[in-house]
Order: C-alpha cells, then sequence, then structure tokens
C-alpha cells in the first residue's frame, strides 16, 4: 500500500503548479500584470506547465520518493516485496547507528560519516582560501588578458574527465611518483611521503575536483562590487586586509555561502577522487553507500544512508547560513 | 596648519595617452578650488593623481608643502568624495561616517561622538542608525561628506559629486557645499563639467581642455576676460566671429568679419593681419543700433521666451546662430521673426582671442 503513496503523492505536484499560475495574477499588486495564461497563451502555458511537471515528477520527484519509501522498508527479495513481512521500519536508519548483528554501536560507519564531513569542511576551508584571492584578482585587480588566461588555465584542465584527473594525481603523489622522485632528485628528503597513505591526495583532489564550483559564484559576487567602494575604504585610510574585511567579503558574503554550500555538499557526496585518491585505511561514506546499492544489494539500507547523509549536510548548510545571517534565497542570486 | 597643494609639472600619461600635461599650479590652504572642463580632459586624472590612486608620470605632487610620491592612498592627508558616492551599502549611516576613524582604531566612543558630531554638521541629527539605503539623494550626498570629513583631511577632494542629483537640489547642495567648506576651513578641490558650479562655489577654477590647463583664475576673470577661445566658449554661452584683424591698438581692435568691421578688446595684443575670433556674450548684446563697430545687422530667425529673459536667435556669421539675451524690461520692442534688426553691443564686453580649439557643442 505504502508504494502507492509515490503515485499519489505527485498529484499534489500537478495541482500545485496549476495553482500557482491560477494565485500568480491575483498575488501581483499591478493591475496591468498579465496571468501566465494570458502572457503566454493557452496552448504554451499547458505545455510549459507539462514540460515542468514532468520534469519534477519523473525525473526529481517519484525517485526520490520511491527510495524516501524504500528506506523504510526491510530487505526482502523481489518476491517477498508487498508480503506478510514487508512492513514500514526505521531499522535501516536505526542500523547506521547500531549494527544489527552484534548491537553495537556502529563504530565504522559512525567515524566514515563524521570522517567524509569534517574532511569536506576542511575541503571547503582550503578551496576558499585559495579561490577568494583568485576570484579577487579576476573580479577586480587584473587586466582583462591576463583575466581571461586565468579563466582557460583553470578551465581547461576540466575538459579532462574525473577519473582520468584523479589517476594523474595518483601518479604525482604516488610514492614513486613525480613529486617524491623530485623531492628525493634534491635530496630534501630521504624516504618518500606517503601522500596517499595519510589522506594527501584525498585532500588535493577533493579541493581540485572543486575548484571552479568556488571561484565562479566568489567571481561573479565580487565582480559587481564597484571599485569605487574598495577605493573609497582605502581613501579612508583602510589597510589591503581591512578592506577585505569590511568591504569586499561582507560585500561577496552571498558567493561564499553559494561557492562553500556547492563546494561542501559535493564533496561530502562525492565519489570518485575518495575511491582512487583516499588511502587505504580510508572509508568515505559515499562508498559504504555505494557498496550497500552495488555490492550487497541492499538498496534499503543504502537508501537510508543516502539520506542521513543528505539530511545532515542540508543541516550542516542551513546552521552555517543561520551563523553568517545570509538567507538560502540569497545564496542562489 | 599649512594644507596647500602644490602640482609642480606634473605629467600623467596612459601607454600613449597623455591625460595631464604639464600642469603647474598652487591651490592655497583654505581655498575652494575647481577643475573645470569637458569629459576627458583630464581633470578626474589630476585629481586621481593628488588622492595618490595614480602615481604621476611625471612631476611633483606636494601637499602641505610635503613631497606625496610613494604614500598611498591610505596615509595622504586627503579625503576623496566619488562621483557615485561609494557609500558603504551594508553599513548603517554612523557606521559609514566613523569608517574612517575605526580602521584608524578609534574606539566605539570616540567614534559615535565624532558621528554625533558630524550629523550635527551636516543636518541630519539622530540619522545615524538608518541604512544607506534609506536616504534621499541629498542625504547620501551629506553622508558622504561627512564621511569624508570625519578623517580629518587636510584636503578634500570632491569628484563632480553633485551630478546624479536634481537640479533644484544640485543648487542647495551647492551653497551648503560651500558653507560646510567655510566652517571647516580646510582646502576643496572640486571637479566639474558644470560651469554653473565651478563659478558660484569657487575661490578660484582652472579651465582644462585636453589634458591642458588653460586658465586658472577667480570665476569673474574667467567668464569676462577668457583667455583662450575655448575657455570663451566653454564657459557660459557666447557668440563666435571669426574673422581678420583690421586695427589693432592697446584698447582694443577691429575684426573684419561677416557682419562687417567690429571692435573688442584685445587682451593678447595681435596685430593687423592675424586671424582671431570676437566673442560677445549674448546678454552683452542689445536691441537697436550702437556705434557703427559694434552694431550687426541680421535676419530674426527665432525668438524664445523665457520669463524672465528672451533669447533671439539671428542668422550667424556661421553654422552657429548669432545668440542675443534681452530682458524683460529692456525698452525695445522684439521684432518680428523673419524681419531684419540691429543690434549692438559694448566693445568693453568683447573679446578678441586668437583662433583656437573650441569647445564641441
Amino acid at each position: 500500500m505504502s508504494r502507492f503513496i509515490v503515485f499519489l503523492l505527485p498529484l499534489a505536484v500537478i495541482a500545485g503548479f496549476w495553482l500557482l499560475s491560477r494565485q500568480e495574477s491575483k498575488l501581483a499588486h499591478d493591475p496591468t500584470h498579465k496571468s501566465f495564461f494570458q502572457r503566454n497563451g493557452a496552448v504554451l502555458g499547458i505545455v510549459f506547465i507539462a514540460l515542468v511537471t514532468f520534469w519534477m515528477l519523473f525525473l526529481v520527484v517519484m525517485p526520490y520518493l520511491y527510495m524516501v519509501q524504500e528506506s523504510f522498508h526491510p530487505r526482502l527479495p523481489p518476491m517477498k516485496r508487498g508480503g506478510p513481512e514487508d512492513f514500514l521500519t526505521i531499522q535501516q536508519y536505526k542500523s547506521f547507528f547500531v549494527e544489527p548483528s552484534s548491537g553495537n554501536w556502529n563504530t565504522l560507519h559512525l567515524r566514515a560519516f563524521f570522517f567524509s564531513i569534517l574532511t569536506s569542511v576542511f575541503v571547503t576551508a582550503v578551496n576558499f582560501a585559495i579561490c577568494y584571492p583568485l576570484a579577487y584578482y579576476m573580479a577586480q585587480a587584473g587586466t582583462i588578458q591576463k583575466v581571461r588566461l586565468l579563466m582557460l588555465c583553470l578551465i581547461v584542465p576540466y575538459w579532462v574527465n574525473e577519473i582520468l584527473r584523479a589517476f594523474s594525481l595518483r601518479l604525482l603523489l604516488a610514492s614513486k611518483g613525480l613529486i617524491n622522485q623530485t623531492l628525493m632528485g634534491i635530496g630534501i628528503i630521504d624516504t618518500p611521503i606517503d601522500f596517499l597513505g595519510t589522506n594527501m591526495g584525498l585532500y588535493v583532489g577533493l579541493s581540485y575536483a572543486y575548484l571552479l564550483i568556488m571561484v565562479f559564484p566568489l567571481y561573479n559576487a565580487i565582480e559587481s562590487l564597484d571599485k569605487n567602494q574598495i577605493e573609497a575604504a582605502r581613501d579612508l585610510g583602510a589597510p589591503w586586509w581591512k578592506i577585505h574585511r569590511d568591504v569586499v567579503i561582507p560585500y561577496a558574503k552571498p558567493g561564499i555561502a553559494s561557492g562553500c554550500t556547492m563546494v561542501f555538499m559535493l564533496s561530502a557526496g562525492s565519489l570518485a577522487a575518495p575511491q582512487f585518491l583516499g588511502g587505504p585505511s580510508t572509508l568515505w561514506f559515499t562508498s559504504i553507500v555505494y557498496d550497500f546499492f552495488f555490492q550487497a544489494f541492499n538498496w534499503p539500507r543504502g537508501a537510508a544512508y543516502a539520506f542521513i547523509l543528505l539530511t545532515a549536510c542540508i543541516i550542516f548548510v542551513l546552521a552555517i547560513l543561520k551563523l553568517f545571517k545570509v538567507s538560502l534565497g540569497e545564496t542562489i542570486r | 596648519m599649512s594644507s596647500g597643494v602644490e602640482l609642480d609639472h606634473i605629467t600623467v600619461k596612459f601607454g600613449n595617452f597623455t591625460a595631464v600635461k604639464d600642469a603647474t599650479l598652487d591651490i592655497k590652504s583654505g581655498e575652494f578650488f575647481s577643475f573645470l572642463g569637458p569629459s576627458g580632459c583630464g581633470k578626474t586624472t589630476i585629481l586621481r593623481t593628488v588622492s595618490g590612486f595614480l602615481d604621476p608620470s611625471s612631476g611633483v605632487v606636494r601637499i602641505g608643502g610635503e613631497d606625496m610620491a610613494g604614500i598611498g592612498p591610505n596615509k595622504r592627508p586627503t579625503a576623496l568624495i566619488f562621483q557615485n558616492l561609494a557609500l558603504f551599502p551594508l553599513m548603517t549611516v554612523s557606521e559609514n561616517i566613523t569608517y574612517g576613524l575605526r580602521v584608524r582604531g578609534a574606539d566605539k566612543a570616540a567614534r559615535m561622538k565624532r558621528a554625533d558630531e558630524l550629523l550635527e554638521l551636516i543636518a541630519l541629527p539622530d540619522q545615524g542608525k538608518k541604512l544607506v539605503s534609506e536616504l534621499s539623494g541629498g542625504q547620501k550626498q551629506r553622508v558622504a561628506i561627512a564621511r569624508a570629513l570625519a578623517v580629518e583631511p587636510k584636503v578634500l577632494l570632491l569628484d563632480e559629486p553633485l551630478s546624479a542629483l536634481d537640479l533644484k537640489l544640485r543648487q542647495h547642495m551647492r551653497n551648503e557645499l560651500r558653507e560646510i567648506q567655510k566652517r571647516v576651513g580646510i582646502t576643496f578641490i572640486y571637479i566639474t563639467h558644470d560651469q554653473g558650479e565651478a563659478l558660484t562655489m569657487s575661490d578660484r577654477v582652472a579651465v582644462m581642455s585636453d589634458g591642458e590647463i588653460l586658465q586658472i583664475s577667480d570665476g569673474k576673470t574667467i567668464y569676462d576676460s577668457p583667455a583662450t577661445s575655448f575657455v570663451a566658449s566653454f564657459v557660459g554661452e557666447n557668440n563666435p566671429m571669426p574673422g581678420t584683424i583690421t586695427k589693432a591698438g592697446k584698447t582694443g581692435a577691429v575684426l573684419k568679419t561677416a557682419f562687417g568691421e567690429l571692435r573688442g578688446a584685445n587682451p593678447h595684443g595681435l596685430k593687423v593681419g592675424d586671424k582671431a575670433i570676437l566673442f560677445v556674450r549674448p546678454e552683452s548684446i542689445s536691441l537697436g543700433k550702437g556705434a557703427a563697430d559694434a552694431t550687426i545687422t541680421s535676419q530674426i530667425l527665432n525668438v524664445a521666451f523665457e520669463g524672465n529673459v528672451s533669447h533671439i536667435f539671428m542668422k550667424g556669421a556661421g553654422k552657429k546662430e548669432l545668440s542675443v539675451t534681452v530682458g524683460r524690461h529692456g525698452g525695445a520692442e522684439i521684432p518680428a521673426k523673419g524681419a531684419k534688426a540691429a543690434v549692438s553691443y559694448d566693445p568693453g564686453y568683447a573679446v578678441v582671442l586668437p583662433e583656437g580649439k573650441m569647445a564641441r557643442e
């Protein structure tokens, strides 16, 4: 029965869009405002609503809803689904905290979870530290030619696919990789540094993977800052770091929030970089989710874990936004 | 405390383009000094050089006798008011005003005290807690002035700060700026392309064109005795009448123009045969015949009634019409459109200048 909720709830989406289009003209205080259907005509209006509804339903709402309800069921072979052993349960969520077989705390998964979150926070911070000066230079300081060149240098590496990029980093950072060979060659170190085993590779790979995602929101935010504001602060006697602290960063806050949110979310949910660049003992949370889906074929538990990660990330991000007094709307400006 | 500004052979180049050519002038302490010129004449470049945002390619800027080379804008005793004001939108009015004190490390109590003083000065008491966006254009203007004055600069630099305001407010702010300058007694350097602003507020005006300073004088002298054809045509309305000099003396010269031989003052001491332009201001011309060498006869093309005055446009010597401004109670009846009429002027208020660059209309 509960599986049919998936097909009932989406009707609300259709109704929602229809109501929105009805309400839109009423809510607009401008009497000359044309309603959605007046603006687009009946045929196009229906097409738009149908397309958006289709998109929302089949690509967003239904898959997620299916996963949500999946996560509240026990793991069953297809034959037994909908049978007497199929019932709603939170055991999949519980299993994240308490190991079902032994009854002990599920330290392995909990540790992987917090490691993923903390590493993502760290990666986000490193990314910000690298990208803020870059974005500032591109938006305010650099000449057009230099900015274009820099932009090209930033973008071109991303034409290479993610796996190749991760592996090439592995080649650079490996025990017998280029960096270790060079350092040993010039006599700075005697024994190779274990970049990969100490998760150095993971941090570098994750930071690098989302560099652009941090740079562009920052660039957009800083670029619209009136140069005169910077000069005014300088003229009033502010040294450079106070100009950034008092004028540029407060102004770019929505862009910073947007960039940090995306980098954090993406790196917490990333799969390739941790698998290729993580050390042998490193367990990334998404790898666990992946394994539940494709190794253990335990979709309910995988779905539950995925939602735990999603919820945790959303709560974390909302808390950070609240802390820095940025509204969610501003980050998608 | 001397806070004069000296420009000593300042030249500023951007690549091959010379924005300011060999500017030398001495602005006295406590003076209200304006740079007047069309856009692109280099006046903003001079202001940025004084404030320290630009380094001159050659020459020395001295403020209070001290060479400013190598001293950044945050270390100079100047404060700049930007054309768009550049108030910090995320700060309150008080925070804006005291920002300069804050970055200098003044404590909160001192800052609040100074903010209150300045809010009093700009007649916006108790508005300190507002956001800048809640203020009107004129109020923002005053906040920008207060923010600049808060750091107690020796020199206040103003980059066309009134250009964004509407006419009424602009005229009001002119008086206010002048008042504030008198009260605080520091040097004001004002940049404008609006001759009305320059003439009403300034002790002295420098007229600039193409990076060169053409004339430095008080407003009245610039208006009555322009040094070049550019100054004559840029500052105020003027009727240029080009021609060749036929008689020249100490008191004046006679020029053969399209309207016949006409007389004017000859400050440059031009000689017979020189090409020159006679400038006569519209308000110096009146209806009716005068002396033979100060009377112009031409056809009336149009008459524009403007309340207190009327503008008569007559067929001119070249493309430009001859403009005559007559007062409401000037006496003589204005002839009908299309009629021929004689007008005359006082040769003492007409000036003969060598041919040269004219201001674009």
